[in-house]
């Protein structure tokens, strides 16, 4: 049976990137693309796995992260956070909130593949 | 008093040296910053006890700092060695240098202060980043489209027998992608280029822009017959592309004005008002005008503005001056009328009946007030706040306040006091104070 995996990230052509590369890896892919109903989107659609932009319009991804660690039903949810400033700065923000993991911008599709799969096994 | 004039130079020096704030010091030696400012600029005299605190706390005699310059230097030369960690027996002799050879000590110690400065500009550079949220949000856009674009090309590359659709689209992706990944990473590096150029002169896209608005008078032939910004855009030379993109919002928005509201119209509606008998003297009221020609009074408010110099000085008594702000309080369009300053930086007085107009949207507002300042000049403002498209159901109004200023005679009886910004301002006992001001003197 398949992992379904939510992508939430405003970039359409990074969507469709990810979302091809994670289809062919054998993950359901879901997208969501704005920062304000975010978390609401994970509660309805029960992913295995988020990958998560921090830059969101409406938004900011630790807000919504913060806010997944506080439910519990997705305390423990695996989540990728995504960043295009790989700043120390970022890095601890994201750990302190409980990412799972943290990739920052340019990423490569292996690096993404191996992430996801490190954290849930498809 | 040369003597007791120097003095303020050497506690700045000596404070400067040791990288201690002016708000420490003063704090330390138990008088207020502004004080302390005045003293070190050496427009205060000083000596006795407090001048005994204060080298106390800088942690020199209280001769070095009011004897001659000399004292001054070595105390500098024994910072730099100390820094460097020089040997005792060569500091033992600072004086002997000092005194042998006083080019190459000064220069020493000009070096070691200019070092300090260097430090503390790299800091600021190294910085930039994390306070620069332009820069980072540049940033930002070339690494999503860089990784947009890597992604793409991998699947391209990796993917064997990948169907012609999924290849035909990720083409496309690839190619518009590395458009934009142009556009931003020209977008860059004008920031980038921006901010050298900043730091060296002090001028931001928004400084060129004003820069060439007020040399031109801010009145453009070409606005006013139609032929659009193009042309004035092409004679004005800004130095970077987000000041070209600037100056074309603003030409765009005089060129509307124009058209909306052309000069022969408002010259017939000024000689008309002119001719009344209780014309305003200080200059014609822009609602009055605004009523006559059927516009809004906010864009009759801009027009007066940005009237040709010679029909200016035919038509109204004084310049007037202008200053437009969102509701954030950012000021984004000003022309100063004489003896009404505007900030360059950092908001204005919260006083002015600009802000007090965002209160009462669309009610034109008329107050008297004075600046509060070294010239203490008296002003007549109308101020209006206007959406600026029409508003629409669910949509949050996007409010655009103006102030027409007027130089005018005092009036009898109390008038308003207002600033220019906290920081230069002398009233005392303000309640809508947000920061000490470095011109009040307190006892």
């Amino acid at each position: 049976m398949a992992k379904n995996v939510l992508v939430i990230e405003d970039e359409p052509n990074i969507i469709e990137a990810i979302s091809f590369i994670l289809s062919r890896d054998g993950w359901r892919v879901a997208t969501h693309s704005n920062g304000v109903d975010a978390v609401s989107a994970v509660q309805s659609r029960r992913p295995d796995l988020v990958i998560l932009d921090v830059m969101l319009p409406g938004r900011s991804g630790y807000d919504i992260l913060r806010d997944l660690r506080a439910a519990a039903e997705t305390a423990d949810l695996p989540v990728l956070m995504l960043t295009a400033r790989g700043q120390t700065k970022d890095r601890e923000m994201a750990q302190t909130l409980g990412a799972s993991r943290f990739m920052s911008k340019p990423f490569s599709n292996a690096e993404v593949l191996e992430a996801v799969n490190d954290l849930v096994r498809p | 008093m040369p003597r007791s004039g120097l003095t303020g130079s050497r506690i700045r020096e000596r404070r400067e040296v040791i990288g201690m704030r002016q708000a420490e010091l003063a704090r330390q030696s138990g008088i207020s910053a502004s004080y302390l400012n005045l003293i070190e600029h050496n427009r205060r005299r000083i000596g006795g006890k407090l001048l005994l605190d204060i080298a106390g706390v800088l942690g020199v005699e209280p001769a070095q700092l009011s004897e001659g310059a000399e004292a001054a230097l070595t105390a500098t030369l024994r910072e730099a060695a100390a820094e460097r960690q020089l040997d005792s027996s060569e500091t033992d002799r600072v004086e002997e240098l000092a005194g042998r050879f006083p080019g190459w000590a000064r220069l020493l110690a000009d070096q070691h202060a200019r070092i300090g400065q260097l430090e503390q500009s790299v800091e600021a550079l190294t910085d930039r980043l994390a306070h620069d949220p332009h820069l980072a949000a540049s940033l930002h856009e070339v690494l999503s489209t860089v990784t947009a674009i890597h992604s793409a090309s991998s699947i391209l590359v990796e993917t064997r027998e990948l169907e012609r659709e999924w290849r035909d689209r990720f083409h496309r992706n690839i190619h518009e992608d590395s458009a934009r990944l142009a556009e931003g990473a020209q977008r860059l590096v004008d920031e980038l280029d921006a901010g050298t150029r900043q730091d060296a002169t002090g001028h931001s896209p928004q400084d060129e822009v004003q820069a060439f608005l007020d040399t031109s008078g801010w009145h453009f032939p070409e606005l006013e017959t139609g032929q659009g910004a193009a042309k004035v855009l092409g004679r004005a030379e800004m130095g970077t592309g987000v000041a070209q993109d600037l100056l074309r919002d603003r030409l765009e928005g005089l060129a509307d004005d124009a058209a909306r509201l052309p000069l022969d119209d408002l010259l017939t509606a000024l000689k008309a008002e002119r001719a009344l008998e209780d014309a305003p003297p200080e200059g014609p009221d822009p609602t009055d005008l605004a009523q006559r020609l059927g516009v809004g009074a906010d864009l009759v408010m801009r027009r007066l503005v940005a009237l040709p110099a010679d029909l200016r000085a035919d038509l109204l008594p004084a310049a007037p001056g202008i200053v437009v702000a969102d509701a954030s309080g950012t000021l984004l369009e000003r022309r100063e009328a004489e003896g009404f300053p505007l900030p360059r930086y950092g908001a204005a007085c919260p006083l002015w009946p600009l802000f007090q107009a965002l209160h009462r949207p669309m009610l034109p507002l008329r107050q008297v007030i004075e600046m509060a300042g070294r010239a203490e000049g008296t002003f007549v403002t109308y101020a209006l706040a206007v959406p600026r498209q029409t508003p629409r159901p669910d949509e949050p109004p996007n409010f655009r306040t103006h102030m027409l200023i007027w130089p005018a005679t005092r009036p009898a009886g109390r008038v308003p006091r207002v600033g220019v910004t906290c920081r230069i301002c002398p009233r005392e006992n303000c309640t809508a104070r947000r920061e000490p001001s470095i011109m009040a003197e307190r006892r």
